[in-house]
């Protein structure tokens, strides 16, 4: 019973957030927008409900400068792959050598997971299928992609942004 | 005049870059074999098309709320095309799709 008004206060907070930032977004303060806007922020804290997200923290991906660091080496990444991906798309005899590898996720928090995972989705190129038990089975276009996701550099950033 | 001719001339530059990144991908969507390989060329759209051109739009907005708008709206589309794919090839595999060259890597493993 001692979890319940932490959790409500956690509802609370959500709807507080999402109303706020519709507010700011919206800037236009007609009835019907605002009908809209309430709509749209209750069924999202519904859905986040559903999903079970109230009973991680609320915030479990901290803002520091630790993922802005990580985002821009994440752009560095887009950026090489999408060449990478461009370049086969255009060649005459489309060089692809598809293939699925395991890949283990060495961080532990779901939250952590999940960015690994969108990670390798964002990055063309690559691309995660299933996430299960820590091991991340991903789809890859071609072998030397294999072989630059195998070596693991994503991974553990994504591991060193966990630790405190 | 000159740093805003200079602001038009970097927007045109990204507007166009990421017209013809929307166009590989496109392409790609077009040539690649099966439902897994077409994603890949597709998420070239999704990343460097959208990037480049809603930075490019961002040159044309100059310093106003809308800037800000299409950063959270990049920000927002950076966070949530790459779960749509998960989801999307996730179904493909529980639909039974198999990737056709998995055994590759299946043989790798087996050695």
């Amino acid at each position: 019973m001692s979890r319940r008004p932490a959790l409500t206060a956690r509802i609370l907070l959500l709807l507080v957030l999402l109303v706020i930032a519709w507010l700011l977004w919206s800037g236009l303060y007609k009835p019907l927008l605002l009908a809209l806007g309430a709509f749209s922020c209750l069924i999202t804290v519904y859905l986040a409900r559903r999903m079970g997200y109230f009973e991680n923290d609320l915030f479990a991906l901290r803002f520091g400068p630790r993922l802005f660091h990580y985002w821009g080496w994440l752009a560095k990444e887009v950026v090489r792959s999408s060449m990478e991906v461009t370049r086969i798309v255009l060649d005459p005899r489309l060089p692809i050598s598809p293939q699925v590898v395991d890949v283990k996720a060495t961080c532990k928090h779901p939250v952590s997971q999940a960015l690994l995972g969108n990670s390798i989705t964002l990055t063309p190129g690559t691309l995660t299928v299933d996430l299960h038990n820590g091991v991340i089975k991903v789809h890859c276009l071609t072998r030397s992609g294999a072989e630059g996701l195998m070596a693991g550099e994503m991974d553990r950033r994504v591991a060193a942004l966990e630790e405190n | 005049m000159t740093i805003d001719m200079l602001i038009d001339i970097g927007s045109w530059v990204l507007l166009s870059l990421g017209g013809f990144f929307v166009f590989v991908g496109g392409v790609g969507v077009l040539r690649m074999p099966n439902l897994y390989t077409r994603m890949h060329a597709a998420s070239v759209t999704d990343t460097m098309g959208a990037i480049l051109i809603i930075v490019g739009i961002m040159l044309q907005a100059g310093a106003s709320l809308a800037t800000v708008k299409l950063a959270a709206i990049l920000l927002f589309l950076l966070l949530t095309s790459p779960t749509a794919s998960n989801a999307l090839a996730s179904a493909a595999l529980l639909a039974g799709l198999r990737p056709s060259e998995s055994t590759a890597a299946d043989t790798e493993r087996h050695q």
